[in-house]
């Protein structure tokens, strides 16, 4: 193809890239090392019956105008990044040195909101992405050996959960696990603990953010399983069995490194998606226990005052974050196309 | 089907035993819910047995029957949840247009171009696919309010076309890989420009490619709850954001049926389109993934 019409071809994806994607990565790393203009305040003498006295108050015409011609704030430089609420240098070496062994010290830093966050994101990421594996292949490899009636409907029914919106999908099964809802009912009856409320304690929560991150991925790597599935050689398979393989021999050496590179491909998506977990923490209300970096976010942005420079500090670390995830695979491409 | 697929009893009942457990977590919560809705608050959230959400204790007590469509009537009509209905119709449709129209163009290049830069493309699509959509909106919030774009349907469906681009030019790319490229070029050695032959010779062809990554476009834009919530202003907000506010408001009223309703009114339309997409929601699932 001529540089010409690629060219051509290509421009309005790669305007609207530009501008709603690059564009405002600059940004955002632009406005981190700016913080926003502090009030101005006056002092003004007031005199009352009781004689005078110096006050001082906000000039909100000052301080707007001021706003107003500086929209971006004024230069922190990054001092952003290292304030109690990003990297929080001073804190984390002030509890280094309180610390009491590594627990204490782990215990402490869970306190710093951004450690928290990240916190939370890894360990979701970290148990998410195997299980949602392992379940996903399970049921692929359950699928493929059962009756061909109850393929259809297995299909549809999985597919559910990923398809529904994961605001909505997570808000209804926050409902079923609230205190009174039907799962809420059923875990205290099996506990023997009416008091118990997955609401109220961290743990439970942690565990109830993760089956859903589970419940709405594993039907991806299950239908990417399945369909590597059928594309398994049967001669390979039968001959495999010939020479005297078990059920579970055929799967460990015949199945499982035909389904490598699908495993490696659902394991990128994963990644990517659960490091950005989000709508769960914010269906569940889950923000006293658990927050993710995307949750920090978009905690900084909404509210009365939209703190913009504390949620694009949060989002460059998060995307330095998704770049340390990525750049094996990305290596990894870049060297493939290489030898091509 | 041949003899190493064939199954001793033990492992068949133990593999539909599995599978049912299975189906009954992934189905069950839906059709809860969906019975639920038709309850009041009472027995959804029943305190005195769970039962009663099966039967409908309190619906019976509170309204002489045992399904009520209130929730439904609050959230559709007193919290004008309809508006929200149209707005995401609006910008699902105009996103999956644009995203589609843009993305053939871009797709059909990446496919055709034998040259290195076509490479670096998709290599920073695959780079902007894992921007998480949230980082970015705090980009967009300082120049949106100096520009006066925030808070419009229209600048809703220009972000998310755009965070789009990434998925859709990778899958188009994939699909258009699998259009014989000779069908083009014997277009142009008869004397097409390569438009001509994109135009007449792959446009007829390239329906299935572009029905299936037009549901995954559908999907992104009507799922989308980072972008939605913080661009736009409340009375044009679409599905999403709007169930969310319900239950900043609605939960100290006791009107918590109101989002049941909601919900199940936006999973009803995701749930038709699985039933007829079911074939092409599989094949995009895979299209990236299968052939490497």
């Amino acid at each position: 193809m001529k540089h010409s019409s690629f060219f051509w071809f290509v421009l309005p994806s790669s305007l609207l890239m530009l501008a709603f994607i690059a564009f405002p990565i600059v940004s955002v790393v632009t406005q981190s090392f700016y913080s926003a203009h502090e009030q101005v305040v006056v002092e003004v003498e007031n005199c009352g019956p009781f004689g005078c006295k110096m006050e001082t108050s906000v000039d909100q015409v000052a301080t707007a105008a001021i706003r107003e011609a500086e929209p971006m704030g004024k230069f922190a430089g990054l001092s952003i990044y290292t304030d109690r609420n990003h990297l929080a240098f001073g804190e984390v070496a002030a509890a280094w040195v309180r610390a009491d062994g590594l627990p204490d010290f782990g215990r402490s830093l869970m306190n710093l909101p951004f450690y928290k966050a990240l916190g939370f994101t890894l360990t979701y990421t970290a148990v998410v992405t195997p299980l949602t594996i392992i379940l996903g292949f399970f049921i692929a490899i359950a699928v493929n050996s059962v009756a061909v009636a109850l393929k259809g409907p297995t299909i549809f029914f999985s597919l559910l959960p990923m398809i529904v919106t994961p605001l909505v999908g997570s808000l209804i099964l926050f409902w079923m696990v609230d205190a009174r809802g039907i799962l809420g009912t059923g875990l205290q009856w099996l506990t023997d603990d009416p008091t118990l409320s997955v609401k109220a304690s961290t743990g439970l929560m942690w565990i109830m953010l993760m089956v859903y991150g589970i419940w709405h991925a594993a039907p991806f790597a299950f239908v990417v399983f399945y369909a590597g599935l059928q594309t398994v050689n049967t001669d390979t398979l039968e001959s495999a069995m010939v020479d005297g393989a078990t059920r579970w021999e055929r799967i460990r050496f015949v199945v499982l490194p035909h389904l490598l590179p699908l495993v490696t491909f659902v394991a990128l998506i994963q990644l990517m998606d659960n490091f950005r977990v989000f709508e769960p923490i914010v269906s569940f209300q889950a923000s006293a226990h658990a927050t993710s970096l995307s949750y920090a976010i978009f905690n900084d942005l909404g509210g009365e005052t939209r703190l913009l420079s504390s949620a694009a500090a949060t989002s460059v670390l998060t995307i330095i974050g998704i770049a340390i995830l990525l750049s094996p695979v990305l290596v990894r491409t870049w060297r493939d196309f290489d030898r091509k | 089907m041949s003899k190493a697929n064939r199954q001793p009893p033990s492992v068949r009942i133990m593999a539909t035993s599995f599978l049912v457990i299975w189906l009954v977590i992934a189905a069950f919560p839906f059709l809860w819910t969906l019975w639920g809705s038709f309850k009041v608050e009472g027995d959804f959230f029943s305190k005195a047995n769970w039962a009663n959400a099966l039967f409908g204790t309190m619906t019976q007590i509170e309204t002489g029957g045992s399904f009520t469509g209130a929730g439904y009537h609050g959230a559709w009509i007193q919290e004008e949840f309809w508006r929200a209905a149209l707005n995401t119709t609006l910008v699902c449709l105009f996103v999956v247009t644009v995203s589609l129209t843009c993305g053939t163009l871009g797709g059909y290049a990446l496919a055709r171009s034998t040259h290195r830069y076509a490479f670096w493309f998709l290599l920073f699509a695959l780079i902007f696919r894992a921007m998480p959509p949230i980082t970015l909106v705090s980009g967009y919030l300082l120049p949106f309010f100096e520009w006066n774009l925030w808070g419009h349907l229209y600048t809703t469906v220009i972000v998310l076309v755009a965070l789009n681009q990434p998925f859709t030019l990778w899958m188009l790319h994939s699909f258009f890989k699998n259009i014989p490229q000779d069908l083009d070029e014997s277009a142009m050695v008869d004397g097409c420009t390569r438009f001509q032959a994109f135009r007449h010779v792959i446009i007829p062809v390239m329906w299935p490619g572009v029905i299936t990554t037009g549901l995954f476009s559908f999907l992104l834009a009507y799922n989308d709850f980072a972008v939605t919530t913080m661009l736009l202003s409340k009375e044009n907000q679409t599905m999403v954001p709007k169930i969310a506010s319900f239950l900043g408001t609605t939960q100290t009223k006791g009107n918590v049926m109101f989002a049941v309703s909601a919900v199940v009114s936006a999973t009803a339309p995701l749930f038709v389109m699985v039933m007829f997409f079911q074939r092409q929601i599989v094949s995009g699932l895979t299209a990236g993934a299968v052939k490497g």
